[in-house]
């Protein structure tokens, strides 16, 4: 149902990040003559047989299904460009490479959608794959640095849509914990508020972090 | 570095196309915008009635176009595609309308009791609000606080010792959420300073520096010090 997906699972579904992602513009070289659409999310159009347009990836993908297009794949997912994203992602254990905030919906829109229309598309899948992954380890690593910093902001320079997703509920109530448990005006509220039922439930409360 | 200059580029050409976005922003981005900010902050926000206003008679208005696109049997793709561009837009104003509703449910009680949050609500959401919480406080006290002993027939507090309303649900402002800013933002103090480290030997956290945010750069920050830049707009939570 719209807007219930369960904030401890994470905060936006999966779905919801795709529908975010089918926003996003792509090429398209339609093999039909159609009228400009005069959308609520923006005008796109006229489209001329051959003629390179720029549309949302839901549109594209639209037209794709009727047969009406085909898709050109942007210029990042190209293998040359992601080999040398892989690279630099290895390269660097801090650094993050510049990606699309929505480059892992994309790819695997364009690659359920228009499979045909990607040169080398083994290669594309495995690069990102790849990618995914070192970037995705990278992340679990510079968690740990996070404790370290006790802070109450974290720097997450460019992570994509769906990797802060995934990050998201286990590294915001980390950091939560983190902050209750530094909290100075914990203890002597403890013992102000006469407040019975808490208490018991959660013992953890009154016990002092060590300082590191 | 090749990588290096190619991201000088990147972030140079992102900051004018923020810069365009902002002129030709269509309201169905504006309301996405609203839509996702709704869903990642912990408590309720500003209603935005009037892009919800023009966004309601926008889709009506598309309604009819695609209802004379029928009548005339125009292009079966052509209108194909404007349903599927009204359907999106129509889940995103349900989904937004919902999660508020969502929130306005779990925290009835303390948005009643607080104006400022109250305030936030559309005409309707008022409506709604009044009347959920006068029928859960008449279920409540019909079925349990009336039968329970003289100090603890309180729907707000434990009993009528508690300073605090503390049965009432309150939205946690230390929860922390994943933002950006569009413009530079110097000195956002972290610490609360009213309400910490006046205990003097108790206090042993110390003051952190003021965080310093850079345009474009996303940030894991607790809600409370940023509340107030995400109020005004300057900064966007994801």
């Amino acid at each position: 149902m719209a807007g219930q997906s369960d904030p401890h699972v994470s905060l936006f579904s999966a779905e919801e990040l795709e529908f975010m992602a089918e926003d996003e513009l792509v090429e398209i070289v339609p093999n039909m003559r159609m009228e400009p659409l005069n959308l609520l999310c923006g005008d796109y159009g006229p489209f001329f047989p051959q003629m390179v347009t720029q549309v949302p990836v839901w549109l594209a993908i639209a037209l794709k299904k009727r047969g009406k297009c085909s898709i050109r794949p942007p210029e990042w997912m190209s293998v040359e460009s992601l080999t040398r994203i892989l690279e630099s992602e290895r390269e660097s254990q801090d650094v993050f490479q510049v990606l699309p905030f929505h480059y892992v919906e994309i790819s695997k829109l364009l690659f359920d959608h228009a499979p045909g229309d990607i040169p080398d598309i083994y290669m594309v899948r495995s690069l990102i794959e790849d990618i995914r992954d070192v970037r995705f380890h990278k992340f679990e690593t510079s968690l740990e640095s996070f404790e370290a910093a006790r802070s109450s902001a974290v720097r997450i320079n460019n992570l994509s849509a769906m990797e802060v997703n995934i990050a998201r509920p286990f590294v915001s109530r980390a950091l939560q914990a983190f902050y209750k448990h530094t909290s100075p005006d914990l203890v002597p509220n403890a013992e102000t508020v006469p407040n019975r039922w808490q208490q018991p439930a959660d013992p953890g409360q009154k016990r002092t972090l060590r300082k590191r | 570095m090749a990588t290096r200059d190619g991201d000088g580029e990147a972030s140079l050409s992102r900051e004018t196309d923020d810069l365009e976005s902002l002129i030709s922003m269509t309201d169905v981005e504006r309301l996405k915008t609203a839509w996702r900010q709704e869903k990642a902050a912990p408590e309720i926000l500003q209603f935005e009635a009037a892009l919800i206003q023009r966004v309601r008679e926008q889709i009506q208005l598309m309604e009819e176009t695609i209802e004379d696109f029928v009548e005339n049997s125009a292009d079966p793709l052509t209108v194909s595609l404007y349903q599927m561009d009204l359907d999106r837009t129509q889940f995103l104003l349900r989904s937004y309308l919902r999660i508020r509703l969502q929130k306005i449910e779990k925290y009835m009680f303390h948005i009643l009791n607080t104006d400022e949050l109250f305030n936030r609500l559309s005409r309707e959401e008022k409506w709604f609000a009044e009347r959920c919480s006068n029928d859960l406080k008449m279920h409540l006290e019909e079925g349990i606080l009336s039968k329970l002993p003289g100090g603890y027939q309180s729907i707000l507090k434990q009993t009528i010792i508690s300073e605090e309303t503390d049965m009432v649900p309150k939205p946690q402002l230390d929860a922390f959420v994943v933002c950006k800013t569009k413009y530079f933002l110097g000195h956002i103090q972290l610490e609360d300073i009213n309400n910490g480290n006046t205990g003097g030997g108790q206090s042993y956290r110390t003051l952190e520096e003021p965080l310093e945010m850079e345009p474009n750069v996303m940030h894991f920050v607790r809600y409370k010090p940023i509340k107030k830049f995400v109020e005004e707009g300057k900064i966007e939570l994801y």
